[in-house]
């Protein structure tokens, strides 16, 4: 089997493995007051340091969360909230075109049933947001906006935005920056402090570490009006009882990371390369999509016209080739891509694409898998033709 | 064989494609998508295409080791099926959406993706049996009487039923259900789906006069030509109908009246005594044939309505016109709806009812 979906869920290393099964063994919630919650807390607070190392902040700023959607909606609503709880003027969310629904939705929730309203800032073709873009969402007046966020990286595309250049814009006008770094850590340094941000949202099982973790960075600054009420055990901001297990092998996928980022940034961007330049060969009039430069180096998008994606998906699953249409699912139903349609494509190259995302285990096998299994599949889906469109 | 199994998220489905995986066939399985905004639950036995049954659907694919997939057609549904319906409806015609389903979505959209994907046929979990000789492939009713769809499937063309697979026809509804509780399906005890899948609360003159624009006329009496009272709109009517007329008390002699004709143009709906709607003739369109063109004038057997009657006919045809003359008189025939002819139990072929008459 050919896993090339890395970007959706990478497996979890056996070091993060091995360090959840040991906390798995141990009693102890880190909020009680005997021994055994002293060690949990002990465990926790180490976790929070090497978490805190690792993004370049400290360790007060790190907010553990059951995963990055929740780091998000944190991020979105509770620096809105309270934005807006100390000036009633600002009533505005500025997000990206490109954003993950992690942030599309809650966006569009304090749209519908809240009183803010939602400017969302073009990309380019590359799917990059320029400091241009955001200040024309900006507009002549930005003191009515609360929040700003803006993805580190995309997930379907891997283009990689400049936040720092960003943040300049918004700092201009003193307004909170929120970043998704959820598809970044693996592939890219990601310090918090430069980058300029106020919240950063982190999540488990794209690093390594297991499903259902992940955090919100947040600046000490910077204060987010809770969702989720019952104990305040997180800075007030997140409650509920910490998931001591979770949170030490996310730490532990963390320092794997962080000695062998440099050798598999090298090692996996060239297998990616390869890969692209044998698609490119076996499909001529295939397109990569995103930023030729600027995108992880584990990502291969590409759109492959006149073929479903779902066609192609679904035929390269049965040789055993694993990848994604790259867009969101409504109802396992797959939508149009948003990312491709703010970068520029029409409905049916929406509908065309393949995103082939690599990861710490991906091997050379893995891309030889592919390109055997590719042309037939693309004959086939080619031969399928595009069906009508559900949107 | 390379079979597509269409999984619903229901009992009939499920056990034809794990009978597919049984013969030994290569069984990849899809949930079609028919509705662009799915509801999260199926509620009683109407709808489909919730979440719930796709959930389900992907439950019993698991459990039967097929892969599984939804596939949208949503908007071939919407246009090939719904708007049909609509339009049909429009025009005083009664159409049938089931029928019309199968015949350009199940059988045409999906066969089509299948075939261009590699796939050697299609699996459904419809009532109805396939006889496999050197002359092809015929379409059967199935054994179960109450559960055959052969009438359904009449607009299936000979090449559609050769590349299809109907594993259900053997057997009955109850032999079905208590199939799928062995093999641990959960759904076994799901209720059927009946009435029209894209019209929830099942209220089919409510959804339309949303969909049609439709303005109040008379009512009048077929033998006298007097109004008799108004209508809300005369497309919600169809031929043979009583209820929903609201004419109070019928007529001195307290016979029933139905209705005998729409004009849609003209917006009326004329009523008489049931010996109005007593017809011999009838005259039909879009002839789809299941196999080889049956003899001019041949003795037949014709269904027009999903649960009717089967009877005895004799049939000429020209290449899009089809005339029926039943050996009896028959009561209450729509145009719009289908004539599917049998020979025996073998379905000859279908074609849509233009006008039915007396000969006499």
């Amino acid at each position: 089997m050919a896993y090339l979906d890395h970007a959706a869920t990478t497996p979890m290393f056996p070091e993060a493995i091995t360090a959840m099964n040991q906390l798995l063994e141990l009693p102890g919630n880190p909020s009680s007051q005997h021994a055994s919650g002293r060690l949990a807390r002990r465990h926790v607070e180490q976790a929070r340091e090497t978490v805190a190392t690792f993004f370049g902040a400290q360790p007060a700023e790190v907010v553990f969360t059951a995963g990055g959607t929740e780091a998000n909606n944190i991020a979105l609503k509770g620096i809105a909230w309270s934005e807006r709880k100390n000036d009633a003027s600002k009533r505005r969310v500025v997000i990206s075109a490109v954003e993950h629904h992690a942030i599309l939705d809650p966006a569009q929730w304090l749209e519908d049933f809240d009183d803010f309203d939602v400017t969302y800032i073009e990309v380019d073709a590359q799917g990059r947001v320029t400091p241009q873009a955001l200040a024309r969402a900006l507009g002549n007046d930005p003191s009515d906006v609360a929040v700003v966020s803006v993805m580190l990286a995309n997930n379907e595309v891997g283009t990689i935005n400049d936040i720092e250049s960003l943040t300049a814009v918004t700092r201009e006008h003193n307004i909170r920056f929120h970043t998704d770094a959820v598809q970044a850590p693996s592939w890219l340094e990601v310090d918090f402090a430069r980058l300029g941000v106020c919240a950063m949202s982190i999540s488990g099982h794209k690093v390594g570490g297991p499903h259902g973790v992940g955090a919100l960075i947040i600046s000490r600054d910077c204060v987010v009006e809770p969702l989720i009420h019952g104990g305040g055990q997180e800075r007030d901001v997140r409650s509920g009882t910490l998931d001591t297990p979770a949170i030490v092998a996310l730490a532990a996928a963390l320092d794997v990371v962080s000695r062998d980022r440099t050798d598999q940034v090298k090692r996996v961007g060239l297998l990616r390369d390869e890969l692209v330049d044998k698609v490119r060969s076996a499909i001529p009039n295939v397109r990569l999509n995103g930023d030729s430069e600027n995108r992880l180096a584990n990502n291969a998008h590409f759109t492959f016209p006149g073929c479903l994606g779902d066609s192609l998906l679904m035929l390269l699953d049965a040789q055993g080739v694993e990848c994604s249409v790259g867009s969101a699912c409504n109802a396992g139903v797959p939508q149009p891509s948003h990312v491709l349609l703010a970068m520029g494509a029409n409905s049916d190259d929406a509908r065309s694409t393949l995103r082939f995302s690599l990861g710490y285990s991906t091997e050379q096998s893995d891309i030889d898998a592919l390109v055997q299994a590719l042309p037939l599949a693309v004959e086939r889906a080619t031969r399928a033709g595009m069906p009508r469109g559900g949107s | 064989m390379k079979v597509l199994a269409a999984l619903s998220g229901g009992v009939d489905s499920a056990v034809a494609a794990a009978r597919a995986v049984e013969a030994g066939h290569d069984v990849t399985a899809v949930h079609l998508a028919l509705s662009r905004n799915p509801a999260s639950y199926r509620s009683g036995a109407r709808g489909c295409c919730t979440i719930e049954d796709s959930n389900d659907a992907f439950r019993a694919a698991d459990m039967i080791g097929a892969p599984f997939y939804v596939w949208d057609l949503s908007a071939e549904f919407q246009e090939k099926v719904v708007e049909d319906f609509i339009s049909e409806y429009s025009a005083g015609r009664t159409p049938n959406p089931c029928l019309r389903c199968n015949e350009s979505i199940k059988f045409e959209a999906v066969l089509d993706r299948a075939m261009a994907l590699g796939f050697d046929a299609v699996c459904t979990g419809h009532y109805a049996r396939l006889k496999h000789s050197d002359k092809g492939v015929e379409l059967h009713r199935a054994v179960d009487p109450l559960k055959d769809q052969s009438y359904v499937l009449g607009v299936m063309t000979a090449e559609q039923i050769s590349h299809a697979m109907f594993p259900l026809g053997d057997s009955t509804k109850v032999e079905v259900r208590a199939e799928a509780d062995r093999r641990g399906i959960l759904v076994a005890q799901k209720p059927d789906s009946h009435d029209i899948c894209f019209i929830p609360d099942g209220d089919t003159a409510g959804w339309l006069s949303r969909q049609i624009e439709t303005k109040p006329g008379d009512v009048i009496d077929a033998q006298t030509g007097n109004k008799v009272g108004t209508h809300k709109g005369a497309q919600a009517f169809t031929v043979g109908q009583r209820r929903g007329l609201a004419l109070g008390n019928p007529t001195g002699d307290g016979e029933r009246r139905y209705v005998v004709d729409v004009d849609v143009s003209a917006n009326t709906v004329m009523i008489g005594p049931p010996t109005l709607l007593d017809i011999d003739v009838i005259e039909a369109v879009k002839p789809r044939w299941a196999g080889p063109l049956p003899m001019q004038n041949m003795a037949i057997e014709v269904q027009v309505r999903a649960h009717g009657e089967s009877l005895p006919a004799r049939v000429t045809y020209e290449s899009d016109a089809v005339v029926i003359t039943l050996d009896d008189k028959l009561r209450g025939v729509a145009s719009g709806q289908a004539a599917v002819m049998y020979d025996g139990t073998r379905v000859i072929g279908s074609a849509t009812i233009s006008r039915s008459r007396r000969s006499s």
